[in-house]
């Protein structure tokens, strides 16, 4: 595999990964940009204008997009979080050059009325979806709850009053303002050849307006809070809790990952054989979440209503037990071999080297090869997660319950 | 494409190994099913098979449920265990290096379980947790109750049973399972990625082959539920499930059933797309399948949407899928052509899609499909061909069940 990397005269950034033993090519225009870069005017707008940009540009119809991609066979999509928009897709090498000039010309979208009062419909039907799945409602909230007054905590999606309410106009500003060269990242991993991706970049993307867009990325300082969602006709108590961890530009991050795996792991973790295995829960997981400046864990937990006041206990205990004594080696070196075996898993398509490949260079500015990824993870020890666990000790700062409960102890 | 190998080999005790050997990567994963899936289920004691499954990982050999696990982790094996309507199945993937050591363990767990008591009331736990998880999600619990509508019993029942038939099952009900249905007849190792033909082979053979064969297990079977229906549910959506004839994946006009259900939901320009979501922005979500048993198959369709547009939903949806055949374009077919054969060389990037590709080939169609074999079929794909197909097996006769605050007129 190599590496190549240039930076166009307008700012926008190009890197690759590149690998003749593959049979693919996975292309990411990584746009810096998510509901934290939003005002409360426009919530949702990032996500929203994710959808606009396939429905075409002057040069494209909604019509024309779609049936460009499927007639390459290319898997695409896109996904709008926190801090960015992503859009990608996987195709054979020899249509590279056709989905992205497609790609980089919608990625300039007409935004035509007409189109955003129907993909208005389509999003307030995806907000109405994920209202029927509890464990997404629980972590909006939980979002909402633990980054009060941070950026972090605006909603992805918005509301259905701030999607009713945004227009068109408002979302051409933001667009004007967010799309700009200097605040993208294109990532290309797979099958292919640097001098045609440089020329391709240059001749699709060379005359977009260039800038960068500032971000304010103060680490949040969560207070903490309870919030409980009475859903009387449920089955199942989902609760989620949250507590602050390194941030995407720490370095104790690599800890924070290793120790999610040890505590937390969908199986073999101590969540897992205390609460999992027994069957006392249906779910029980821990997950480092990385943002800019800040950082989370992540607690789920899905039991039934009765029995949620003692797991929850339990999982206090288990953490107050890691931050007190930390994690035995055998449980390090258990966690590495985990580790180890799905980091190269994932890379060998090309469609799970992309996201590694962009999100370290949008958040680090470096270019981490699969190599560096093993050795990191083979040097880490017992003491680095001790220095972790000073600086950011597991907890639970914020609690959100979606189910029949109506209040939590 | 690179030429493709695939060596099968029955052992004397009936079990099939088909393997794959990849030679442009480092991991390799397997998929081995195993007879004794849900369809063999006692009367009345639906999820024994589900209980089955996860009791047996709780265990084997000389290790207990903790030390099988950290064997597992040690090795880097990512794996699942699911219950299928025929068999158990148990996939794994980690690198090529470390095939032998868990395929080894496997063994144990498939031959030697311990299902000791003590882990009896962890596993039966565990799938009552998860069959009251499905009550809250309005869209899995649709696609389940569809299913029950769409087959005869046992083809239709949900895996894991319900509720008041867990609460029947004893640790002794699901041992008398373990000895009934679990054997080498029957059962199919599909290996792919970085191994050797013979290391494989001589592991196999030692690990498997004094498997004693069972004879054939019995099943029960019944009628199918009521064609229409509605369950009332306070969700935000009212989500919509469709089912009707279509073919079975032996089926010799298999891929004319696949062009046409592609047609209909293949891509983003495909027809449900286009007309439900992106012309009258009715849903975030509409979609449509071929879903095949061994000896039948039909297509399933799901749309989910608000209350107030859920009756226009399910009228164009119906409307979609019965306007196939007034015809199909040409470049409709090619789309679907275009993404198959994408698809297709892109598998040859995961281990653990080829290691589930060629053990379902042998348990379809008692051989495998190449690549080549397969791209030859799509090539051959014609309109004509497809709207014949559609015409013999054409959308009508719906089974159409709804979950949501208000039932629906079905036409």
């Amino acid at each position: 595999m190599t590496f190549h990397q240039t930076k166009l005269a307008n700012g926008l950034v190009v890197i690759a990964e590149l690998n003749p033993a593959v049979h693919s090519v996975a292309l990411g225009f990584f746009v810096r940009t998510g509901s934290r870069d939003e005002t409360a005017a426009v919530s949702g707008v990032s996500h929203f204008l994710e959808h606009m940009v396939f429905k075409g540009s002057e040069k494209y119809s909604t019509g024309d997009v779609n049936r460009i991609f499927d007639e390459v066979g290319a898997i695409n999509n896109a996904a709008t979080g926190e801090e960015g928009t992503l859009f990608y897709c996987a195709v054979l090498p020899e249509y590279l050059p056709q989905v992205f000039e497609l790609f980089a010309n919608i990625l300039r979208p007409a935004l035509r009325q007409e189109d955003f009062g129907m993909e208005k419909k389509v999003i307030l039907e995806e907000i109405g979806m994920y209202d029927d799945q509890p464990s997404f409602t629980a972590y909006e909230n939980l979002m909402q709850t633990h980054f009060a007054g941070h950026p972090l905590g605006q909603s992805v999606l918005g509301s259905k009053e701030s999607i009713t309410a945004l227009s068109c106009d408002q979302m051409r500003a933001y667009h004007r303002d967010r799309y700009l060269a200097g605040n993208f990242t294109l990532a290309i991993a797979g099958n292919s050849a640097w001098s045609q991706i440089v020329s391709l970049a240059e001749q699709h993307c060379g005359h977009w307006p260039s800038g960068t867009c500032g971000r304010a990325t103060h680490e949040a300082k969560p207070s903490g809070g309870l919030k409980v969602i009475t859903r009387p006709k449920s089955q199942q108590e989902h609760i989620m809790q949250m507590t602050p961890a390194p941030s995407a530009q720490n370095h104790l991050r690599f800890a924070a990952e290793i120790l999610s795996v040890i505590v937390g792991d969908h199986s073999g973790s101590r969540l897992f054989w205390e609460l999992v295995d027994p069957g006392l829960a249906e779910a029980a997981d821990l997950d480092f979440s990385e943002y800019d400046g800040s950082g989370s864990y992540l607690t789920y937990l899905s039991c039934e209503p009765e029995a949620v006041s003692e797991n929850l206990a339990r999982i206090q205990a288990i953490y107050a037990d890691v931050n007190l004594h930390g994690i035995r080696d055998e449980e390090l070196d258990q966690a590495k071999n985990k580790v180890a075996s799905r980091v190269v898993l994932r890379s060998e398509r090309p469609m799970g080297r992309l996201s590694s490949l962009g999100g370290n260079w949008v958040y680090r500015q470096e270019y981490r090869s699969v190599d560096d990824d093993l050795t990191t993870l083979r040097g880490i020890t017992s003491r680095d997660v001790r220095e972790l666990l000073d600086a950011y000790p597991l907890g639970a700062t914020t609690t959100v319950a979606v189910g029949p409960l109506e209040s939590l102890s | 494409m690179p030429e493709q190998i695939i060596h099968t080999h029955e052992l004397p005790n009936g079990l099939t190994v088909v393997i794959e050997p990849m030679s442009d990567v480092q991991s390799a994963a397997f998929c081995f099913l195993i007879p004794g899936g849900s369809a063999f289920d006692p009367a009345s004691h639906g999820g024994t098979a589900a209980v089955l499954t996860d009791w047996i990982i709780r265990g084997a050999g000389d290790l207990d449920s903790r030390d099988l696990s950290n064997a597992l982790d040690n090795l880097g094996v990512q794996r699942n265990e699911s219950t299928g309507l025929n068999h158990l199945a148990f996939t794994a993937a980690t690198l090529g290096a470390n095939v032998p050591a868990a395929l080894s363990l496997y063994a144990d767990i498939i031959r030697r379980p311990q299902l000791p008591d003590e882990e009896f009331e962890g596993a039966i736990a565990g799938i009552e947790q998860s069959l009251r998880a499905i009550e809250d999600e309005p869209q899995r619990k649709l696609m389940i109750e569809l299913r029950r509508r769409c087959y005869d019993a046992p083809w239709g029942l949900p895996t894991e049973g319900t509720l008041e038939e867990i609460a029947r099952i004893t640790a002794n009900s699901v041992r008398a399972h373990y000895d009934r249905c679990l054997r080498p007849n029957g059962a199919i190792l599909g290996i792919a990625g970085r191994v050797e033909i013979p290391e494989m082979l001589d592991l196999i053979g030692d690990k498997f082959g004094d498997w004693a064969m069972k004879p054939d297990s019995s099943m029960v079977t019944g009628p199918r539920g009521e064609r229409i229906g509605h369950i009332n549910h306070d969700s935000t959506q009212t989500h919509i499930g469709i089912g009707y004839d279509a073919i079975e994946y032996a089926h010799p006009d298999y891929y004319k059933a696949w062009a046409a259900v592609g047609v209909l939901s293949g891509g983003m320009s495909a027809r449900l797309f286009t007309e439900v979501r992106e012309r009258r922005g009715l849903c975030y979500s509409v979609n449509a399948s071929l879903n095949s048993l061994k000896h039948e198959g039909r297509v399933l369709c799901y749309a989910g949407t608000t209350v107030e547009r859920a009756q226009e939903t399910l009228d164009v949806t119906l409307r979609e899928l019965q306007r196939l055949g007034d015809g199909i374009e040409s470049h409709e077919l090619e789309r679907c052509k275009a993404r198959a054969k994408s698809s297709l060389i892109m598998q040859q990037e995961s281990t653990p899609s080829r290691a589930t590709s060629i053990a379902r080939d042998w348990h379809f169609l008692k051989r495998v499909q190449t690549l080549d074999d397969i791209r030859r079929d799509i090539d051959e794909l014609t309109v004509a061909g497809v709207l014949d197909y559609v015409h013999q097996h054409p959308a009508r006769d719906f089974t159409v069940l709804t979950i949501g605050p208000n039932a629906l007129k079905v036409p």
